[in-house]
């Protein structure tokens, strides 16, 4: 089901309701360890679930739990960008 | 072969005579954050409980009683963590807990580890390092009707059989399950760690692990959630999410004023007549004045804001347990970060207007050490509830009752709200000023989690009503006692051929007359500055003294508080009196909480001199200009 494209993309630039299996993570290792508390590990699948009113930060789904992020850290997170099929393509 | 869940719940008396049974005294509680702990530990002690601080530091600790069972069970209830790796304050509790390492604890006999069972492949991961303690541990699985309601499934007995350790699927908001839990406390447990659990301090490990045994037990995650996503599709829309957001906080601040006041007015009517009820069994006269004036009206003085208190902490409890608090903190994040803070501050910062100490409490959520710094420094600007027993006095007697916008707004309310946009704009500057010098930090990733929405439970909302009540009531009964006792006792003295002396001559007039060279230029008297010496032990506490000491002058005996500091101060020192109330920071709980919080007694004492520096400054500016244009 899933599509994996070439290049690994900054979370930033997924639009709403895209996602991917995260690829990896450009933090230092404090952030990061801090990161893997919530699940946000490379390997993890991430969704980009939609925005805050004013715009940042972002909420995204992590293993099935909603988590927000500012920008300035996402935007160092990359993920291997894939297709997620919406519920109604399924059903 | 491990045993299966059901015959390591049954009593083996005969097994393994080397190691000595031990009863179960001790058992701690823990899980990760948003697990159902806290509701769970309400169910399994219900009212049986007392919330104190680990000695040393002010994370929570709360132990209940066990219910059930010949002996009783002491149940320790650890802060949420996500590892037993200890990256924050709660994290190094939960693991010197469970080490024995906490003074004054024993160390636990055994553990309930609790686990959303919603999801789960993410909360085994705090599986691993607990079992791997060796002490007896029960598996509970929160969440069962919501995870079999959503679809969700998995092989319990699987589960038990990798863990080593008896699993039980429970429903802490239902109270189904819970009878695995007495069962476990019941029996004897010889459990070893199990050696082919990873190793403890990797956390990368440990995920790994949970994954692969999520996928062993053939977990099968429930459907998400609609309500919550439709929820959040209004309350984090752009154009209503931060309508709402205002619409929310000025609806808890009109309660709590508009049901509150009335409520505290009646409140206080049932607590004057209790006193004259006890009144004529009292023959002598000393003895009557001490109880009535002195001790009855400087406690019930702080008694009839008990209502208002209570309205606050009834809004915020809903707020957060039904998930919204979290949504409030994201939206707020944005003009938060302008002045230098995360929006994880924004939580703590508005149980300030309730109350500093679990405002500063609250702040363990913030995980950069100098934003939470900040934070606890700010807090105290926030108008507690504590402001309210002065705010409402000074400006029923000097403000008078005006429409400003037509029936919308008054005078009154005018005044109030304006303090409180006071305190606000400076606790902004403060952290603007903080942020961009001493406390300067490199930016730490903001993480916020938004847990699904929850029906707020009466029980858990109740409790923590009951809770403040007893700190709020513990006070009275204690600080607020004593100081009266003191103030009255001080009024009294020095005995004059075994009589009182004059108000003028007596040891407190001696004492406000000390300070009164200091304060004149701020427009207060030496009355207040009595006042003000004992607010230091708390902000309520200066009505009480004013009460005890006007009540002993026989000039104002027979009048209002309100009237004889109308006929005593002019309207320029009262203003500057509501401004130095504004900022001062007179609260020897919230200083103690801090030098617990901070571990040090740097902060609290910078804390102090700054916000009593800046109450000095502009009650001076405020009195000087006030002064001018009136005359």
């Amino acid at each position: 089901m899933e599509l994996v494209t070439q290049m690994p993309v900054a979370l930033t630039d997924l639009k709403i309701g895209e996602g991917g299996a995260i690829a990896h993570i450009a933090l230092p290792t404090t952030h990061q360890q801090f990161l893997t508390r919530i699940g946000i590990v490379p390997g993890a699948e991430i969704k980009f679930s939609r925005r805050a009113p004013l715009g940042d930060p972002s909420v995204y789904s992590v293993d099935g739990t909603e988590v927000a992020l500012r920008a300035e850290t996402a935007s160092y997170i990359f993920v291997h960008r894939a297709h997620f099929p919406r519920l109604g393509d399924l059903l | 072969m491990r045993p299966a869940p059901n015959e390591t719940l049954i009593a083996n008396p005969g097994k393994s005579p080397d190691f000595p049974k031990r009863e179960i005294c001790t058992v701690a509680l823990i899980g990760p954050p948003n697990s159902g702990k806290s509701t769970l530990f309400n169910r399994l002690t219900r009212l049986r409980q007392k919330v104190g601080n680990y000695p040393g530091i002010t994370v929570e600790q709360r132990v209940g009683l066990l219910a059930g069972g010949g002996q009783e069970i002491k149940l320790i209830d650890l802060p949420g963590v996500y590892s037993l790796t200890p990256y924050s304050e709660d994290e190094r509790v939960a693991v010197d807990v469970l080490t024995g390492k906490m003074d004054g604890l024993p160390r636990p006999d055994a553990i309930l580890l609790v686990l959303d069972v919603t999801n789960l492949s993410r909360q085994l991961v705090l599986a691993a390092p607990v079992i791997a303690l060796g002490l007896p541990t029960l598996v509970l699985l929160n969440m069962a009707d919501v995870f079999t309601k959503g679809g969700g499934s998995l092989d319990v007995l699987k589960l038990a059989a990798e863990l080593g350790a008896p699993v039980a699927m429970v429903s802490a908001t239902q109270g189904s399950g819970l009878a695995a839990v007495e069962r476990f406390l019941r029996e004897d447990h010889d459990q070893r760690p199990d050696e082919l659990l990873p190793i403890l301090q990797n956390l990368p490990q440990c995920r790994k692990w949970a994954n692969q045994l999520s996928r062993r037990v053939d977990y099968q995650r429930p459907l998400p959630s609609v309500w919550t996503r439709r929820l959040d599709d209004i309350f984090l829309h752009k154009l209503w999410g931060p309508l709402i957001f205002v619409i929310v906080v000025g609806a808890v601040f009109q309660t709590v004023f508009g049901l509150g006041q009335p409520m505290s007015t009646a409140f206080q009517d049932l607590l004057t007549k209790l006193g004259q009820q006890v009144a004529p069994f009292v023959s002598n006269g000393l003895l009557r004045s001490l109880l009535l004036d002195g001790l009855w009206k400087g406690v019930s003085s702080v008694l009839v804001f008990l209502p208002q208190i209570l309205l606050l902490f009834l809004f915020i409890g809903i707020l957060e347990d039904s998930g919204y608090l979290a949504r409030a903190a994201l939206i707020a994040d944005r003009t938060m970060r302008s002045v230098g803070l995360n929006g994880k501050a924004f939580i703590p910062l508005l149980s300030a207007y309730a109350c500093a100490v679990p405002a500063i409490m609250a702040t363990r959520t913030i995980e950069n050490k100098r934003d939470r710094i900040a934070t606890i420094l700010i807090a105290p600007f926030m108008t507690c509830s504590a402001r309210l027993p002065i705010y409402t006095l000074l400006i029923a007697a000097f403000i008078p009752d005006r429409p400003v916008v037509g029936v919308l707004l008054g005078a009154r309310a005018c005044a109030m709200l304006s303090l409180y946009v006071l305190g606000f704009l400076v606790a902004i500057a403060t952290a603007k000023l903080l942020k961009s010098s001493i406390l300067k930090s490199a930016a730490v990733p903001f993480m916020l989690e938004l847990p699904e929405y929850r029906y707020p439970t009466l029980q858990s909302v109740g409790l923590r009503l009951l809770d403040r009540s007893r700190v709020f009531l513990r006070q009275a009964g204690t600080v607020i006692l004593a100081v009266s006792l003191l103030v009255w006792v001080l009024t009294h003295l020095p005995l004059n051929n075994g009589r009182s002396p004059e108000l003028e001559h007596s040891a407190i007039a001696y004492m406000g007359h000390g300070i009164e060279p200091l304060i004149r230029p701020l427009g207060f008297n030496w009355k207040i500055g009595v006042g003000l010496l004992t607010s230091v032990i708390a902000r309520e506490v200066i009505v009480g003294t004013l009460g005890t000491i006007y009540g002993g002058d026989p000039a104002t005996q027979s009048m209002t508080l309100q009237a004889a500091l109308r006929q005593d101060m002019t309207p320029a020192g009262a203003m500057a009196l509501l401004v130095f109330f504004a900022f001062a920071m007179q609260c020897t709980s919230t200083l103690a909480v801090v030098r617990r919080e901070t571990n040090s007694w740097k902060w609290p004492a910078i804390q102090f001199a700054y916000m009593t520096g800046i109450a000095y400054a502009s009650a001076l500016c405020v009195n000087v200009f006030l002064s001018r244009l009136f005359r």
